[in-house]
């Protein structure tokens, strides 16, 4: 049994996005009036091999702690997907 | 004692490693050693420096994957007992990524990478690394960073001003902390900070690229003699 995690990473509300803000000019210069805010963030996709969706619920946010997002500035959610 | 030996960490990745021996090699009781991220061997140490670079190709974040390098273990353990640890540039990313200094850097506020000299002002001169610096000294450094934009909470903030722990500010050429001379927008114009024991700092700004005239600034020189005089001492 395996778990398919798929972890968000964004920035905090308050963090300036420059590349979010440079995306959201060039939506706008393609004549999208109505789109008045873009954000990027990253998108990561991790295979647990654990039995227990407990365990794969721990280690998912545990590695965003570690590793992953930067709680300084970052936020993070996981998405459990059961696997094969 | 009568050398110093100042260890220079090599990441793959970090390419500012060598400038950073030159420059610390250049006075007289100094040896210098260079450090591979996989050891655990601090070489006998007297003084810890982490280049400027792009360490891991800053992939993830800049300085998020460094710090798991085996030989960090050592720097922190070296950090915690009181001993001087030089973060540059991406030196000072990986120090805040593993904890010893507090904050986080992001993009600059106007998404391009900055590559020149800029001003900033010595706030702090009573730490092991400014010594030799006047009290609010303007000195004139290269930097080089697309991630410089220094972020930290409010109530970081006060306890970092609270605690002399601002080391120095991106000012104009007159000393003045002005809009225009914070090209990164970092938070405070903060260009380097110490941990509350002042033996840990971490600034954008490369004082081993304005270690001669010759360079167009010798301000950083001192930076490195400070250091050199502190463990002589």
């Amino acid at each position: 049994m395996a778990y398919k995690a798929k972890i968000r990473v964004t920035l905090r509300p308050s963090i300036l996005d420059v590349q979010g803000k440079a995306v959201q000019h060039a939506l706008e210069n393609l004549g999208y009036s109505t789109i008045d805010a873009a954000r990027i963030g990253k998108y990561i996709e991790v295979t647990i091999n654990e039995d227990q969706v407990g365990e794969a619920e721990r280690i998912g946010d545990e590695i965003c702690r570690k590793l992953l997002a930067n709680p300084v500035m970052e936020d993070y959610s996981v998405e459990l997907e059961k696997i094969n | 004692m009568d050398t110093v030996t100042i260890g220079i960490v090599v990441f793959p990745g970090s390419n500012c490693d060598h400038d950073t021996e030159f420059a610390a090699a250049s006075f007289s009781k100094t040896s210098t050693r260079m450090l591979w991220h996989k050891s655990h061997d601090l070489q006998g140490s007297d003084v810890i420096i982490l280049p400027g670079g792009f360490s891991y190709g800053d992939y993830l974040r800049a300085g998020s994957i460094a710090k798991f390098s085996p030989i960090m273990q050592e720097v922190v353990a070296f950090a915690r007992q009181g001993r001087p640890v030089l973060g540059i540039c991406n030196g000072f990313q990986v120090l805040l990524e593993c904890g010893l200094l507090e904050g986080a850097l992001s993009r600059n506020r106007d998404k391009k990478f900055i590559c020149r000299h800029m001003h900033v002002k010595v706030e702090n001169n009573r730490t092991m690394f400014t010594s030799l610096y006047d009290d609010n000294e303007v000195l004139s450094l290269p930097v080089a960073h697309g991630e410089g934009n220094y972020y930290a909470p409010e109530n970081t903030i006060e306890s970092l001003e609270e605690h002399d722990q601002i080391v120095f500010r991106y000012c104009d050429a007159a000393g003045n902390a002005t809009e225009e001379a914070n090209l990164n927008g970092s938070v405070s114009a903060i260009a380097g900070i110490s941990n509350r024991e002042k033996n840990v700092l971490g600034l954008m700004p490369h004082p081993e690229r304005a270690s001669e005239a010759l360079l167009g600034s010798n301000d950083g020189a001192r930076m490195f003699e400070g250091l050199v005089e502190y463990v002589l001492e």
